[in-house]
């Protein structure tokens, strides 16, 4: 009798410590650490009001690839932001979103975001914290509230457990979702590139990518400006208009002179972020090389510097391309700490 | 014996799953301990529609352009409250953020704490959000994106919000929105208003007045510009149009009374 007793108190003991198998993280994270690469600029968002955690990076990372983040539960910030594809959405010209609905703008590749000014194409966002209200609440991408969003987190066991252990107590509120989130957002650092090694001197440009990166520090580079190969500026690249007539930087501004900007992305990892341009139009670099070498679009607010194109050579495009595709970093781009 | 046993390994069970707690930061702003000769103001505000108290639902309301109205949402912000004693020396309240809105009738009856002992002649604040807070990134409390105040596709708070239906309305449902936002430049929505008291507020430790402000609805529709329903039934961008809709909502305050 004795004996059944303390079972039954063993049993209690057992059952009081056991762990709901979902709560535990498939991938250890660790070491997630604010990085300044060598050489490069100080970055525009740091973690001074956003202690950067392991813990706060794991329900940052687990938050996006969270479908409740939707108002279906169906999609996620993942969805449209895959990493073999540096956070773009491979073969999809426009992003889509909730119920299969089309947005009219192509996902952005996510890597160093710290170091961006503005987000979005047209850069209506000014934080990288509240970046993620952007698409949460577009009723084509997430549709859904931030309050809901909340809402749902607050009932879920391993949002709770994620939670505690990020900041102390369980409690999920609007603050700690953004935060977290900027935490995995803010640490998407891509900077192990052969481009990067060749900087470093510990690897070589082949003749082609050496010819291509010569033209590309007089033709490109004063938009796409080293380190981060972009200057976050926006520009009328000589796309011309969409069907879509998407005014770009000016529906933020209000300015004609800004109508059909759009900012200047990164071309890190360019060779893995297809389709092209800010809808998306052009599915390869041989694309993209035309469009600059003599396909510009005369619209009033053109880049001065892209009137009658770069005028390129097709020995010029193969190293162009040749160089851009030394911008892929593999390390990044597999690095299982920012895997689903 | 066994009742102790089965204490003792409850017990344990209970203190061997009993996590350390590490209470980590999560406002970036903290509370000052008060001062000791310090008090609170209480102020109290009631929304108009000309001179009858505002209800949301079916009442009708008529603007200075006799368009008619009956308003579901009113929310606006008020920030930076500042008060000014008679010497002239002023108070500014630190993190003060408040969101009115009419549906909640406690956002409408709040305290500002921590106000030095003195009597207080006058108080200014800012209806909207200070442009520094807008992209200061993720908030808590009034400020908080959960209260559908924060624009998402452009960084910004909306400034003020008025909802509701119109005849005169040219949308389909009839509906009327106002959102003003705009935090920075020409078309700013963020409007700073000064209000004399009629009597001074004496505020001590022990003494809480009440300051008994109120607001006119019926004055976004027109003072510094003539709005006409059927032309602007709705603002959803920062422009002209919100602009000058904040030029008349900065004129909406009256202080009603200070009771000491």
């Amino acid at each position: 009798m004795k004996f059944a007793f303390l079972i039954i108190c063993f049993s209690i003991l057992a059952i009081s410590c056991s762990v709901d198998p979902e709560v535990i993280p498939e991938v250890k994270i660790e070491g997630i650490k604010e990085i300044i690469p060598e050489g490069w600029p100080t970055p525009f968002y740091n973690f001074s009001n956003n202690p950067l955690t392991n813990e706060g990076f794991a329900l940052g990372k687990s938050l996006f690839y969270e479908p409740m983040l939707s108002s279906t539960n169906a999609v996620s910030c993942g969805s449209c932001h895959q990493q073999f594809a540096s956070f773009a959405q491979a073969g999809h010209d426009v992003s889509h979103g909730i119920n299969g609905l089309l947005g009219k703008r192509n996902s952005p590749a996510l890597q160093n975001l710290n170091w961006n000014t503005s987000f979005m194409h047209d850069g209506g966002i000014l934080n990288l914290e509240l970046q993620p209200l952007g698409p949460i609440s577009n009723p084509i991408e997430q549709n859904e509230t931030i309050g809901n969003v909340v809402t749902k987190l607050n009932s879920s066991t391993k949002y709770k457990a994620l939670c505690k252990a990020a900041y102390g107590d369980e409690t999920i509120n609007s603050q700690r979702v953004l935060k977290s989130l900027a935490q995995f957002l803010g640490t998407l650092y891509s900077y192990n590139s052969k481009y990067d090694a060749v900087k470093k001197g510990t690897e070589s440009f082949t003749t082609s990518e050496q010819n291509g990166y010569s033209l590309f520090t007089t033709k490109c580079a004063n938009c796409h400006q080293e380190p981060l190969f972009t200057n976050y500026n926006f520009v009328n690249n000589g796309i011309g208009l969409t069907i879509a007539n998407d005014s770009g930087r000016a529906h933020i501004t209000h300015l004609s002179t800004d109508l059909y900007k759009f900012k200047t992305p990164s071309l890190r990892n360019i060779e893995k972020s297809a389709p092209y341009m800010h809808d998306g139009r052009f599915s390869t670099l041989d694309q993209c090389m035309n469009h600059y070498g003599s396909l510009i679009a005369s619209t009033p607010t053109l880049d001065p510097s892209l009137i009658g194109g770069l005028g390129l050579t097709a020995q010029n495009k193969l190293d162009l391309i040749a160089f851009l595709k030394t911008l892929t970093d593999p390390k990044f781009l597999t690095d299982k700490r920012y895997s689903e | 014996m066994k009742k102790l046993l089965f204490i003792f390994i409850t017990g344990l069970a209970l203190i061997s799953c009993k996590k350390t707690e590490i209470k980590k930061s999560e406002d970036l702003y903290t509370i000052e301990t008060p001062i000791d000769s310090s008090g609170n103001l209480d102020i109290h505000i009631t929304n108009m529609v000309n001179s009858t108290p505002l209800s949301l639902g079916t009442t009708t309301y008529t603007t200075a352009n006799n368009d008619t109205f009956q308003v579901s949402t009113l929310k606006y912000y008020i920030s930076n409250i500042e008060l000014k004693t008679i010497d002239g020396t002023v108070y500014k309240q630190k993190e003060s953020y408040y969101l009115a809105d009419q549906s909640i009738t406690s956002s409408l009856e709040f305290i500002v704490p921590k106000v030095p002992k003195a009597n207080y002649s006058s108080i200014s604040f800012l209806i909207g959000v200070d442009s520094v807070r807008n992209f200061s990134g993720a908030q808590v409390g009034a400020l908080d994106p959960i209260h559908g105040m924060a624009w998402s596709w452009s960084t910004g708070y909306i400034m003020a919000n008025l909802e509701g239906t119109s005849p005169q309305s040219t949308d389909p449902l009839k509906k009327i929105s106002y959102h003003i936002g705009g935090f920075s430049g020409l078309y700013t929505g963020v409007k700073k208003v000064t209000l004399l008291f009629p009597t001074n507020a004496i505020v001590t430790k022990t003494h809480t007045p009440t300051l008994n402000l109120k607001a006119d609805i019926a004055l976004w529709f027109s003072g510094y510009y003539l709005f006409d329903m059927a032309v602007n039934p709705t603002i959803f961008d920062v422009g002209k149009e919100s602009s000058r809709m904040a030029s008349n909502y900065q004129n909406m305050f009256q202080v009603t009374s200070v009771i000491n």
